[in-house]
């Protein structure tokens, strides 16, 4: 039977087991499971459990399955962001934080679904079909790492990297009841990471406990001179792992935890936070008062982002070709069958943000927008540590209840944005549950400080039993 | 000498220059050198435009942009930004081209030329830094082409565009800047003009009283003039008929001669400008002291400094330094022989005969042309035996005592001239009885049977003054 | 506003093929979501700078240093239409 385990329990399994025994019993979970949240398997991942069980090692990950988004690329592993324009395309490199899961001795043991270039908030989007959120299969399990999210519920791997652009490793923790943290702008390498905007994402880790999301920023994270908005810091985040919150002081920003919320997820929020308070911890109400129109300001600003980073699936050195009489012709093919609906939307809405005309109206606009935002969290980061509030305002939508209308998808993402924009870290983790489905407390910590993040959502997880509980048929 | 421009002409530059002599591309670490490498062996994720890969920038190739624009009097931007071009074309792997925009690294500068009438000042607009495009291979021409080729070797290396304001007046005027670009370019060692697709040119073009046309693909400064003269030439005969010269871009097609319209539905652009969000600011002003120091001696002060340390003609010494490499040859064989006759023989002769051959100084040592000099200086050689040692030098190589040995080039004797002259005189007195009657050529005649005796190592003006003073 | 004619520009600029039956469709639904973008207008900005990027990190600078590049087979891996070690494109016009 399919169970959650930590890195710890992990790295304790191998050692009653093997690495081997572990990896092919993921792999096994992996094949018999109905969710879809893998889009490949890496076809050496046993070869490289083998490895360590040959070879003794103490380095931090030895022989830990870790299953990585499908945009984050693996050399000799297709690397799809679950598109038909890279269906086949397998990178000849490895990006940044896949090199350094490799010299921890982590296997990748494959790669998840998600919605297509990242691009949404319900993992639908997707060239290889949905995947279904493991606590009720007629639901999404959010997105766009919606495939990360629901490997580490369904117990098909310990660990998981997704990524974040506005609330992209958020969104699907909090639908699927598991861990997860969007770092500060240039914590971590985004070398090999496909863009959909770049001033905006991060690369998250996922899990199912704080504790292994320390772990793994502590393998990942830190300063590569081939992004040029990698930032030199060394923060040991392990460090941060303190089953202690007193005297921490936590703003509670009105305009995360009014309008528009699900009233049960309002209340089991306002509970996590008197729990805090129980804690030792102090809370006040805060404002973000631009938050409303940051939602949509980022898109405008993802969307101008796409539109160029997209460019290059032309048909011509990689990736989906459709031929055509001509050059232009055959690129403007190749893209109007490689890309979907919700892409093509984005890009086609981002190229006219930035044409002539308009760009002032809308692209510039978004940029002032994100000074005020930004302006928001410096001034709620003068009185208090950390802002709690829900992660999304609802628990996991039916599937394909809201793919019709985009825009409604779009909203979803409100809480999750405002990060984005001002580039502060966030995460979020279990904190209870409404009509059975799980329920994310969202902690945004200020500017390179995820120390205090961790700090209050270690204390918290070790203090409530939410993150215990588990999907039907998972141990 | 005044230079009236009654058709009103304006020509302005874009120049793309090739920062060649960089180890590496603008924004990531694949080598320069590409020119005789298969295709697509010059690449990486970064230059291919794989997804994930992030651009980083080369220090090196921002100061060398910094570098041309003090060397061309530009002022240093305080901060400035990478943006995003974007377009679509096969040559471009990212579909975008990264470029500077609203603040491009250095602007206003301003160059002075030999103008049409005296010295002409060509204001410097700007120059901006940039990525080339890969290289496109058309399978048959480029409008009925079954198919393209790309290799992306030249993708990615660092450009600098320079843009000069329409102070341009004629076509030798263009041809003059770009030759003076050209040598600054290499004194300050950025730049290699010997590289294909080094330097590309498109030209802005109007006359009084018509629109102007932009002319693309011009490949060398000769080109450059040669399109230019028949732009000039199509937009003269449209304006005497009264009819317009529209707005439009033309090709210039080198083998042809001639400028095409291009218009068609790709001109139509619209590049959505925006700031490269994987590149952060450049404020990198507070360099230039430190690059100023750096730079060398640039032409012209070169020149003036070889007119006044050497004693040579302005005009010798404006040949030396159009090239760098002649310039230094030049003051290498100057520091051991006389520098008047070094100059005359490298800047009037050498430098001709290497231009005929299509070849550069390195094809020739210096410890040769010292020899030489000295040789002519001690009056060992004849001039005409000079020019032929030079020629065999750069022909068939060798050194030059061994060349003069060989080929038995040392100068005669005085005593064996006369003795020569002696002969030749006794042997044809109808010759001379010619002369005597008036018949001028016959002195030719007695000097060439003089030259034939010393196997051509007198020297034949001094021969003719023996003869003409022995029958006079 | 986007008009059908906005959609087929548009779509030339980002080049995606679109079939001209469904410019209306695509006009009426980027028109939905532009229409929320506006509400945007309610924000006074004047006096407000864009936020281009969120840290203030300026002059990142490598030094010129070669790294090796890909092999051809590499470099062209990926791609099924090639020649002679080129990629190969159908013509421009
Ligand atoms: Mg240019
Ligand atoms: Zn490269």
């Amino acid at each position: 039977m399919p169970e959650w385990m930590s890195i710890r329990d992990t790295k304790h399994k191998i050692d009653n087991l093997s690495a081997e025994e572990v990896t092919s019993s993921y792999l096994d979970t992996i094949e018999k499971s109905s969710i879809n949240a893998f889009t490949n398997i890496n076809k050496k991942a046993i070869e490289d459990a083998k490895y360590y069980d040959k070879n003794q090692s103490d380095l931090p990950l030895a022989g830990v399955p870790i299953s990585i988004k499908d945009n984050i690329s693996t050399k000799g592993i297709p690397t799809t962001c679950s598109s038909r324009m890279l269906e086949n395309y397998i990178p000849p490199f490895n990006a940044h934080v896949i090199e350094k899961l490799y010299e921890a001795g982590a296997i990748i043991i494959g790669k998840t679904n998600m919605d297509e270039f990242a691009m949404g908030g319900s993992t639908e989007t997707c060239c290889g079909g949905t995947t279904f959120n493991p606590w009720d299969t007629s639901r999404v399990p959010g997105g766009s790492s919606g495939g990360s999210a629901a490997a580490l519920a369904a117990g098909e791997s310990p660990i998981s990297l997704g990524s974040d652009t506005g609330g992209s490793v958020r969104s699907p923790a909090s639908y699927c009841g598991v861990v997860a943290m969007k770092p500060t702008y240039g914590t971590i390498s985004r070398y090999g990471l496909i863009s959909y905007s770049n001033s905006l994402e991060q690369i998250g880790p996922m899990a199912t406990c704080v504790e292994d999301i320390a772990h793994i920023m502590d393998v990942i994270a830190g300063y590569d001179n081939r992004d040029s908005t990698s930032i030199k810091r060394d923060i040991n985040y392990s460090d941060a792992i303190i089953n202690d919150s007193e005297g921490m002081k936590i703003g509670v920003p009105t305009e995360l935890i009014s309008d528009g919320i699900n009233p049960k997820v309002e209340k089991i929020v306002w509970d996590a936070i008197h729990k805090m308070e129980d804690l030792g911890a102090i809370w006040k109400e805060v404002s973000l008062p631009t938050t409303k129109y940051a939602l949509p300001a980022y898109y405008i600003l993802a969307m101008s982002d796409a539109s160029s980073n997209l460019a290059r699936f032309d048909g011509t050195r990689y990736g989906l070709r459709v031929e055509g009489n001509n050059w232009h012709v055959m690129a403007s093919k190749t893209r109007a069958q490689g890309f979907g609906d919700e892409v093509k939307r984005r890009i086609l809405l981002g190229t006219y943000a930035l044409s002539a005309g308009y760009h002032d109206k809308y692209y510039v606009k978004a940029l002032k927008v994100r000074t005020l935002v930004k302006n928001d969290f410096d001034r709620a980061f003068n009185d208090v540590d950390v802002l709690m509030g829900p992660t999304m305002a609802d628990i996991a939508f039916k599937v394909g209840e809201k793919i019709e209308d985009p825009l409604s998808i779009y909203m979803t993402d409100i809480n999750n944005v405002p990060v984005n924009l001002a580039g502060v870290p966030s995460m979020s983790i279990p904190c209870g549950f409404a009509d059975k489905m799980p329920v994310g407390l969202q902690i945004i910590g200020n500017t390179f400080d995820e120390s205090s993040i961790l700090r209050c959502a270690y204390t918290f997880e070790q203090n409530t039993n939410h993150h215990r509980k588990r999907p039907d048929g998972v141990n | 000498m005044s230079y009236s421009n009654t058709d009103g002409i304006m020509i302005g530059l874009e120049i793309h220059v090739q920062l060649n002599r960089l180890k590496t591309k603008m924004f990531c670490g694949c080598s320069t050198q590409y020119h005789s490498s298969p295709p697509n062996t010059h690449v990486c994720p970064v230059c291919l435009g794989l997804p994930g890969a992030l651009p980083v920038i080369n220090q090196k190739a921002v100061e060398s942009a910094m570098k041309v624009g003090l060397a061309l009097n530009c002022e240093i931007v305080e901060q400035t930004q990478f943006h995003r071009k974007n377009y679509y074309y096969p040559d471009l792997p990212k579909g975008y081209q990264v470029s500077q925009f609203d603040y491009p690294i250095v602007s206003n500068g301003k160059v002075a030329i030999e103008g049409e009438d005296g010295e002409l000042v060509i204001r410097i607009r700007r120059a901006h830094m940039e990525e080339d495009p890969g290289k496109l291979i058309h399978m048959g021409s480029i409008d009925k082409s079954k198919g393209t080729l790309i290799d992306y070797n030249r993708s990615g290396m660092a450009l600098l565009e320079i843009v000069t304001e329409p102070d341009i007046r004629s076509p030798k005027e263009a041809r003059r800047f770009l030759d003076k670009l050209r040598n600054i370019l290499e004194y300050l060692d950025v730049f290699d003009s010997d590289l294909e697709g080094a330097m590309r040119v498109d030209a802005n073009i109007s006359l009084q009283g018509g629109d102007r046309t932009e002319i693309k693909n011009i490949s060398s400064h000769k080109g450059a003039e040669r399109a230019l003269l028949y732009e000039i030439m199509r937009q003269k005969n449209l304006l005497r008929r009264g009819e317009i010269v529209t707005m439009e871009t033309r090709h210039f097609d080198e083998a042809r001669g001639v400028t095409t319209s291009m218009r068609s539905k790709e001109e139509e652009h619209d590049y959505r400008y925006f700031p490269e969000p994987d590149l952060v600011p450049l404020r990198v002003k507070d360099r230039t002291e430190k690059l100023l120091q750096e730079l060398p001696e640039l032409p012209d002060a070169k020149k003036e400094r070889l007119i006044s340390q050497y004693s040579i003609s302005d005009m010798h010494a404006k040949a030396l330094v159009s090239n760098l490499k002649i310039a230094n040859f030049y003051e290498e064989v100057a520091s051991e022989v006389n520098p008047k006759v070094a100059a005359t023989w490298i800047a009037d002769v050498l430098k001709g005969e290497l231009n005929y051959r299509d070849l550069t100084i390195d094809a020739c040592k210096v410890e040769d042309i010292v020899q030489l000099v000295t040789m002519i200086m001690e009056n060992k050689i004849t001039d005409r035996s000079a020019v032929e040692v030079i020629r065999t030098l750069l022909d068939s190589g060798g050194n030059c005592m061994e060349i003069v040995e060989k080929k038995g080039l040392v100068k005669v004797e005085d005593n064996v001239v006369e003795q020569a002259v002696d002969d030749v005189l006794g042997e044809n007195k109808n010759a001379i009885n010619d002369y005597l009657n008036g018949k001028e050529q016959s002195l030719n005649f007695l000097v060439g049977q003089v030259m034939k005796k010393t196997r051509g190592r007198a020297d034949p003006m001094i021969v003719r003054d023996i003869i003409a003073n022995r029958i006079k | 506003m986007i008009t059908e004619e906005d959609v087929e520009r548009i779509s030339w600029l980002a080049r995606i093929e679109i079939d001209s039956s469904k410019s209306k469709e695509y006009a009426e639904q980027l028109n939905s979501i532009l229409d929320y973008f506006q509400q945007l207008e309610e924000l006074d900005t004047s006096d407000i700078e864009p936020t281009y990027h969120v840290d203030d990190l300026v002059n990142v600078l490598r030094s010129d240093d070669i790294k090796p590049s890909f092999t051809q087979e590499e470099a062209l891996e990926n791609c099924e239409n090639k020649k002679d070690g080129y990629f190969k494109v159908p013509g421009i016009m």
